[in-house]
Parts: structure tokens; sequence; C-alpha cells
């Protein structure tokens, strides 16, 4: 069970307040992504569930207990940070133990779970070393098999694969996603990267300047952001975001529209404008068009083998049921 | 990018370490040569440095006068105890300074090394009142305690640098995984700072050892250690000096030797963080 209940939680160091009082709802066994720009506050919201920062006000439940005020140890949570924070001076396996041995586990049972943990994340030829001699992405698996053995409620993951290099990122991606299919376990996890966002949460919470921006499935959020902050954060490469004149032939203070949903071609297009840096991905390419007259630039999301250069001259054709327009104050309209 | 150092500038830097050592040792060195010398011997002029008749009977005549294992055990208690006890209070203290400061935890640190800067004989009448008023006089139960409150802000100085270096994430793992704050600071914090806590407890260990204001002053017959075995040597009993140098010997042996066995240690302990 992990169903975790955030009720008008705020948090506040000295005179600065970092959250301000929200309200948010994590259903057992949900892969919750909360994603944000630096600063956000979404680190800050972790540790208070986590129990790591003490909550200037508000209230939290898990599985209906007020958890509030009750030490970390006592929550029933797992943790997994960052820096991976192994214990140095142990071996693999007396850090995956560690929890074990804490909670006064006998030696079989904890002997038991470790084996398991291990086979589960392929470490069992590892338990001997020491995480100084382990690569990031096994420490990050270390980091992992310390939370397993626990069997907690619920899996909290602080940005987890930011020191990791990209290609190591996508598959340990993979891994956990994987895991959460297997445990089925609630698993709250913090980033600010938001394909990691969009590729692993069941729902992704959007957080900017400690408030709740929106809350939502991925496609919810990709489909109709509630306004131009979710609407530029989520999707990459970045929606389009227009004002003046254009926006105001749509009734609308900002449109948007994503750079997959822009035709580019030689001859035919509401907009036209000349093609200044291509980004070739192979089975993509994003143009960025200069001189529309709409916008500074448009990005264009088109098929690899298109093959305008710089300099080109393109006519672009929005696709007219995937603009989304925001009023002045940015909400979607 | 490495700076080029010519062997004429080593050659120079090494006589000129040298010689400072040299300068620096050479009160130690001239105390064992004199320890072997004859009292006339000791006293002659011009000096006598290495060509005199080597004798150990300064070492018998101090050992018969007086019982110097009574003060060496006196020594080791005292040093070792208040190291000890200092550690014991000093860990929390530094612990809580390192990862829950508050907003007075500069102050707090900086008001307890300024009580270095006080002299010591300022506060020589309460204490002396104190231990009479306590029948700690003369005690080493009392001596232990007064060294452990005279080197605890410097115990708590150094383990706090040390813990700082201590990323705050694997004590918060710790604390996610179910860990006690005892079992925190026992089974994560200490043994991950055990260099920076070795060179502590050696550098308490020496400063203990070698204090002589307190132990002299609140010592008479029974509590007294090795420097209080030394001060019985200088002037109620004349200028012996080749046997006040066998006394000083035999008192500072132990610590020289302690020493020299960790100096490895203590550089690095005293240059922790420094480089990394």
């Amino acid at each position: 069970m992990g169903r975790i209940v955030i009720d008008q939680v705020s948090k506040s160091f000295g005179d600065v307040e970092v959250i301000p009082p929200l309200e948010l709802l994590i259903e057992d066994g949900e892969f919750a992504v909360f994603v944000g720009p630096s600063g956000c506050g979404k680190s800050t919201l972790l540790r208070l569930i986590a129990g790591l920062e003490d909550v200037t006000g508000g209230k939290i439940e898990i599985d209906g207990q007020d958890m509030t005020s009750v030490p970390p140890a006592k929550r029933g949570l797992a943790m997994v940070f960052q820096s991976y924070a192994l214990y140095p001076h142990m071996s693999v396996r007396k850090n995956i133990a560690f929890p074990l041995r804490m909670a006064g586990l006998d030696k079989e049972e904890q002997e038991r779970r470790v084996a398991h943990a291990a086979s589960v994340l392929n470490l069992s030829d590892y338990l001997d070393r020491r995480p100084g001699q382990l690569s990031g992405g096994q420490r990050q698996r270390v980091a992992i098999g310390r939370a397993i053995v626990r069997e907690p409620a619920a899996f909290l993951f602080d940005e987890p694969l930011s020191n990791l290099d990209a290609a190591l990122r996508v598959g340990m991606r993979l891994e956990i996603s994987e895991l959460h299919e297997r445990l089925g376990t609630t698993m709250i996890y913090v980033t600010h990267d938001q394909v990691e966002a969009m590729t692993m949460a069941d729902k992704i919470v959007v957080l900017n300047f400690g408030n709740i921006e929106q809350v939502g499935s991925p496609l919810e959020l990709y489909r109709e952001p509630r306004n131009v902050f979710v609407a530029g954060f989520i999707g990459s490469p970045r929606m389009n975001l227009i004002e003046g004149n254009e926006a105001a032939r749509h009734d609308a203070h900002a449109i948007g529209i994503r750079p997959e949903h822009i035709a580019v071609s030689g001859s035919e297009g509401d907009w036209s404008g000349v093609v200044g840096v291509s980004e070739h991905l192979g089975s993509d390419t994003f143009f960025h068009v200069h001189d529309t007259g709409v916008a500074e630039t448009i990005t264009v999301r088109a098929d690899g083998e298109v093959g305008f250069r710089h300099g080109d001259r393109v006519h672009l054709a929005p696709r007219q049921d995937a603009i989304h327009r925001f009023d002045a104050k940015g909400l979607r309209i | 990018m490495a700076r080029a150092v010519t062997s004429r500038r080593k050659a120079l830097n090494t006589m000129i370490a040298w010689a400072v050592g040299l300068v620096i040792f050479f009160p130690i060195l001239w105390t064992i040569l004199t320890s072997f010398k004859s009292e006339a011997q000791a006293i002659s002029d011009p000096p006598l440095f290495l060509f005199f008749d080597w004798t150990i009977e300064n070492y018998g005549v101090v050992q018969d006068r007086s019982d110097y294992m009574r003060y060496l055990w006196n020594s080791v208690i005292i040093a070792g105890g208040s190291t000890l006890l200092g550690v014991v209070v000093a860990v929390p203290a530094a612990w809580s300074m390192a990862f829950v400061p508050s907003k007075r935890t500069k102050d707090i640190l900086l008001w307890m090394l300024s009580t270095k800067m006080l002299p010591a004989v300022g506060v020589l009448y309460p204490i002396y009142l104190l231990f009479i008023e306590l029948g700690l006089l003369d005690t080493r139960t009392g001596l232990v305690i007064v060294l452990m409150l005279i080197n605890l802000p410097i115990i708590v100085w150094m383990l706090y640098t040390y813990f700082k270096e201590i990323p705050v994430d694997i004590l918060e793992a710790a604390r996610m995984d179910g860990a006690t704050l005892r079992g925190e600071i026992l089974h994560v914090l200490m043994p991950m700072a055990v260099p920076g806590i070795a060179s502590t407890i050696l550098l308490s260990l020496i400063l203990a050892w070698n204090e002589a204001f307190w132990t002299l002053n609140l010592t008479a017959a029974k509590a007294g250690p090795l420097t209080a075995f030394i001060a019985s040597y200088s002037s109620p009993e004349g200028l012996f000096f080749a046997k006040l140098s066998a006394a000083s010997t035999m008192a500072i042996a132990p610590i020289l030797i302690l020493g020299w066995f960790s100096q490895k240690q203590l550089v690095r302990g005293l240059t922790f963080g420094a480089v990394k």
C-alpha cells in the first residue's frame, strides 16, 4: 500500500516561502513524477514527503495515517538520492542490508532479502565490492537495492539519473519502469527532464515556483496543457508560442503550436520564412525557421528525409485543430 | 601545470628544511644528550656535544628517587581519559554543528575558540576553589575533567571540520534506512570520519600529555603525571641538569614514540580536505 495525501502542505525557509499551501493525491501503485525547472520546489516537496524536512503547515497522510511529524524512518518510505548516497565504508552486501540491520531482522532473513534484491538488479557478482569499485550505473542499482529490501510503501527518487551519462540514463529509465511494473509499489520521482517525466509517469505533476501548474497523465499534459508554462515545458522540442496579430486572429492573447504539428513545404502554407539551423536526428529533422512575420523563430519537426538547407525559403502550414489558445493570464482558453 | 624546479633550487630547499628541522629539534636532542652526561659535564663550559663519558647513571638515580611508573600511569590515565571523554562529548556536538547548524553555530564555534585566548591563570583561583569544594584536588578524576574541558574546543573544532566534509545525503540515507540518531553517528558518520577522528584523538592525547599548568597546580603527591615528575627535578633539589634531563627524556619518550609512529596519520588528518 502507498496512498499519499498532501493536504495544504506548505514550506518556508525563514521568510522565504518555497512551497505555498498545495494539495496533491498520489494513488497506491502510481508512478508520479514531479517535474519542473530547477528551484521550482520539486525536491523540497519530495523531502517533505520523506520527512527529511519539516512542513511549515498542512498535513501529510500515508495510507490514511497522519505522518506529518513522524520521523523519516517510521514513514515506511525508501529514497534513492541523486548522489546515490551509498555508505562508502561498507560492501555492496552491507549497503543493501543496512536498512534490514537497522530494523533488527535476523541474519538469515537479511541474507535472503539481499540475495533476492541482488538477483533482481543483477548485482549478485558485486556483493563483496565497495561502492568505490562500481560504475555509476551499478552504484545507482545498489541504491535502488537498498530501497527495495525494505519493501516500502512507496519509493522516492530524487533525480536518480542525473549523474549518469546519456546512454546509461536511457537504460536505467527502462529498468526503473520495469521495476515499477513488477513491484506495483507507489513511486514518486523527481526530475527536471521532461523526457523522463513523459516516458515513465502515470501521473505528472508540473511545478513552478512551488506551485502545482498541472497534474495529469503525460498525454493529457501534452494534449491539453492548462497554461503557457506547462505548454512550454512539456514536449520536445518546445511548443512554439506566438503572440500578437497571429494570436488575435484566433481570438487569443497567445497561441501555441507544437513543432510536430506544422507541415513544412516549398510551396504552400499560411506562413513562410527562411531556414536557419537544421538539426538532423536521422529519423527527424528540426528546422528553426526565421523571418516568418509571426514569431522570431518557429521550430518545425519534419521527417528525416526532408532536405531543406540553410537559407531556403519554406512555407509552414500549422494544423488548425492542434493550435492551443491562451488568454492574457496565460491560461488555456 | 607543473612548475619547473631546478635541482640546485631543490638542494637549497632541502638544506633549509633540514636546518629549520634541526633548530626545532635541537633542544630535545640536547636534553637527551645531557641525560647521558655526569652532572659536572652537564654544566661544563664550553658545553660538551658528543665527546663526553656516556653514562646511564642518571636514569638509575631518577628511577631510585621517584617512582617513574606511577607518574607514567597517571599521565596515561589523565591524557587517555580526558581524550576519551572529550571525544564522547565532542562527537555529538560537532555532529549537530555540522549537520543541523543554527544561526548561532558560527558564533558558538568562535566563542569556544575564544576561551583558548584566555590566560589559564585567570581562572586558576575559581577552579582551585571548586576543586577543593568538590574534593577533586590531587585526583586523576579532577585532572581528566579539567584537561577534557580545556581541549574540548579544539576537539570540537577539528571534528566539526572533518564532519563538514561528509556529504549530508549519506546521513539522510541512513535516516531513511531506519537508523536512529545513535545508529547514524555510530554506523555511518564515525566510520566515515575515522581518519579525522584518529588525528583528533592523537592531537588531544599530545596536548593533554604535555599540559603542565593545570597538572602542576592541581596535583601534589598522588595524581601527578609526568609533567610533575619533571618539575620535581627542577629548582627545589638544586641544579641537577643531568638528572632533570634524564627525567625529561623519560617523560617525553612515550609521546615522542607515539608521534613518530603516527606522524603520517597526523599529517593526513591535519590537512584533511585541503586537497581533494
